[in-house]
């Protein structure tokens, strides 16, 4: 007898496994990464490159500058980064100790910064990055005036594109002894951060916790205010009103390492909607060139980053790339390799992946604290399956590969410097990327409600 | 204008010179110098913040939001009422106000003690993470939410929800409390708590009969994730 398999658009298995799930078990969803869900983003834009009407640069001989200053409005001490590309906050706590490490010898290398996270400094991050920003976060764990003072730059986050609105999670399997003690809670507890900082509402009040934290640095390091991105135009207007000498927009698609599935998928904008309107927000105000942007959330290619910058960022900032650069989803982890480059043995884990009843690929059980491959995990074991020389080298050929892509774009482009590439230099593939970027359509004048 | 008195006390007018001044000297030119005071301070904003050595401040009047921010190992003391955050994130040291507080008084502190002789708005102690609060008049709703270690005295009154989410941190209420929040709860005063608050009201100055406060510490029952608390968390 045939079996008929016509399935349901609105019941379909993904919807009936919900249902079921939250029937059986009274739970939502907690997961880490981010959106799973297509929504229009970079890949939807393209670039018109140099032609009769354009003039291009050699690709390998003609210099195209990369660099990047970041806090040139009020700090007397900018940041100045060799690339565009900088490592988002990321706690200690959601990532193992030697992980913080290997970024922080990458960025580095690579002369860019990282970025702290959720759950303070910590000493093996300060002492890898050159440069450094430290986040003030709602839940300030483990936040200390000597931090501040030890910082290249500090970040005020208001929210974040995986989840804004919503504060920080890690749950208790990850919260060991160090982590404990870090943010001063009980170990094993499911730690739920704040949502909102303690000790200012509204941005009036954030303008006054910004002169305070340039108070007690004595004016000189820059300050970022980082939010997720939803009224990103207002958002914006008002972080610079509050004195943000840097605003950091993070797309829905941006990562964590542990929320609802329902904040993933179902809160924020895209990030390509995003810049547009941060970019708009600080033309509006006569900003551009005073406060730096920084865009993230699913920033993944040199191609994503040289479209970020067309549309008028100053730089990205990159989470779950470099976690996959360092072996995220992959099908094995690196034993024996050495910082000198020799190559190691590697040790497939397929298996771990299974047990968390996932696979290569489909994983994203950042907070079981049990990452096969050593990235997401406060565990002893597991934490040794990712050495910071092998991660340091992992990462830095991943954001080498990108700023040499971008550079590549810019001279194709007609540019000597990458923030030279601009909006003109773009068109869109689909009419919602048309109408969020705020760029042509490809082949046509037509930008959707212009 | 400042000026070094007699008694090795250098003196800023906050009417003359900008406070960017008297912070940075307090930051990196103190030297062995060990009292400042601090004239018309006129309601500013972020006196005397981030500061890491054992010097007394003296702030002669009002204090806008976050005076004494972030203190390191400095006692200081505001002689008037004190603005939002005064003492937020203070690691050691003491903070004292002679007046009352505004919101978020030691939010997220994490040493030292913070002495309040009148009353405090919302939020007192909010986020706290092992400093010490003696607050002598009464302490506004939301009090200690979330907070996560160290330990709040009020001699007056609590407002509503007291204590909501508490994690290790524990509140001594000698007054009225309105209402306490989520996961918190009454508990029996041991001998260890009495001469925990007669030990704080000793270093607050505070006169009064460390028997007739009472207890409030957190359940525990939302340290981990429960399906039935609904909307408890």
């Amino acid at each position: 007898m045939k079996i008929q398999r016509e399935e349901s658009w609105g019941y379909d298995r993904r919807t009936l496994d919900y249902i079921q799930h939250a029937s059986a078990t009274g739970l939502y969803e907690i997961r880490g990464l981010g959106a799973k869900r297509a929504v229009p983003h970079f890949d939807d834009l393209l670039f018109l490159a140099a032609s009769l009407s354009r003039y291009p640069l050699e690709g390998y001989r003609e210099r195209c500058t990369t660099t990047t200053v970041l806090g040139t409005r009020f700090a007397t001490k900018p940041i100045e980064l060799a690339i565009p590309i900088t490592i988002a906050g990321m706690s200690f706590g959601s990532l193992s100790a030697h992980v913080k490490e290997a970024l922080g010898r990458a960025a580095t290398e690579c002369g860019t910064s990282t970025t702290t996270g959720d759950g303070g400094m910590t000493e093996e991050e300060r002492g890898s990055s050159k440069t450094l920003v430290y986040q003030c976060l709602p839940s300030r764990y483990g936040f200390d005036p000597d931090h501040v003072r030890r910082a290249d730059a500090i970040e005020v986050v208001i929210g974040q594109g995986a989840k804004p609105g919503g504060g920080g999670m890690l749950l208790g399997q990850k919260v060991n002894p160090r982590v404990a003690g870090m943010r001063t809670l009980p170990e094993g507890v499911d730690q739920r951060s704040a949502c909102r900082h303690p000790d200012w509402t509204g941005p009036d009040d954030l303008a006054i916790k910004i002169k305070e934290l340039r108070e007690i640095t004595d004016w000189e390091k820059p300050i970022y205010v980082k939010v997720g991105a939803t009224r990103v135009f207002n958002d914006v207007k008002l972080a610079v009103h509050a004195g943000a000498d840097v605003v950091v927009v993070d797309g829905m698609q941006g990562g964590t390492a542990a929320t609802q599935s329902v904040f993933i998928e179902h809160v924020g904008i895209p990030t390509l909607a995003a810049v547009r309107q941060a970019v708009e927000a600080l033309e509006d105000m006569n900003m551009v060139g005073k406060v730096q942007l920084i865009v993230s959330g699913g920033i993944r290619t040199g191609a994503d980053v040289a479209k970020a910058l067309a549309m008028g960022a100053d730089a990205v900032s990159i989470g779950q790339g470099v976690l996959m650069a360092l072996g995220c989803n992959s099908e094995s982890w690196i034993r024996g390799a050495k910082a000198d480059g020799s190559r190691g043995e590697h040790v497939p884990c397929t298996d771990d992946y299974a047990a968390l009843g996932t696979a290569p690929g489909f994983c994203h059980h950042c907070h079981t604290g049990r990452c096969p491959v050593g990235v997401t995990t406060q565990d002893a074991v597991l934490e040794q399956r990712l050495q910071p020389p092998v991660g340091a080298r992992r990462v830095r050929n991943y954001l080498k590969t990108l700023a040499m892509e971008v550079s590549t774009v810019a001279r194709a482009c007609g540019k000597q410097n990458v923030h030279h590439l601009e909006r003109e230099d773009l068109v869109a593939l689909t009419v919602e990327a048309a109408a969020m970027a705020g760029v042509p359509l490809a082949g046509t004048n037509w930008i959707p409600g212009r | 204008m400042s000026a070094v008195t007699d008694a090795a006390e250098k003196v800023f007018d906050l009417r003359a010179v900008p406070l960017r001044e008297v912070n940075r000297f307090l930051h990196h030119d103190l030297g062995e110098l060990r009292r400042v005071r601090i004239e018309h301070p006129d309601g500013a904003h972020s006196i005397a913040v981030g500061l890491d050595a054992p010097v007394r401040v003296d702030i002669a009047g009002h204090a806008g939001y976050y005076a004494a921010g972030m203190n390191k190992h400095a006692e200081v003391v505001v002689h008037g009422n004190a603005g939002p955050g005064v003492a937020e994130n203070m690691m050691s040291g003491m903070v004292r106000v002679k007046g009352f507080a505004s919101v978020a008084a030691g939010a997220s502190a994490r040493g030292g003690l913070l002495v309040v002789e009148g009353d405090c708005g919302l939020r007192c102690g909010i986020s706290l993470k092992g400093a010490d609060i003696v607050v002598g008049g009464s302490v506004g709703s939301f009090s200690m939410f979330m907070a996560q270690a160290g330990r709040l005295v009020v001699c007056g009154d609590a407002g509503d929800a007291l204590g909501d989410s508490l994690y290790e941190a524990v509140i001594y209420v000698r007054g009225t409390v309105k209402s306490l929040g989520a996961d918190a709860r009454f508990e029996d005063m041991t001998e260890a708590d009495v001469r925990a608050v007669a030990g704080l009201l000793a270093r607050a100055d505070l006169p009064h009969d460390p028997r007739t406060f009472r207890r409030v510490a957190s359940a525990r029952t939302l340290y981990h994730w429960n399906v039935d608390a609904n909307q408890e968390y």
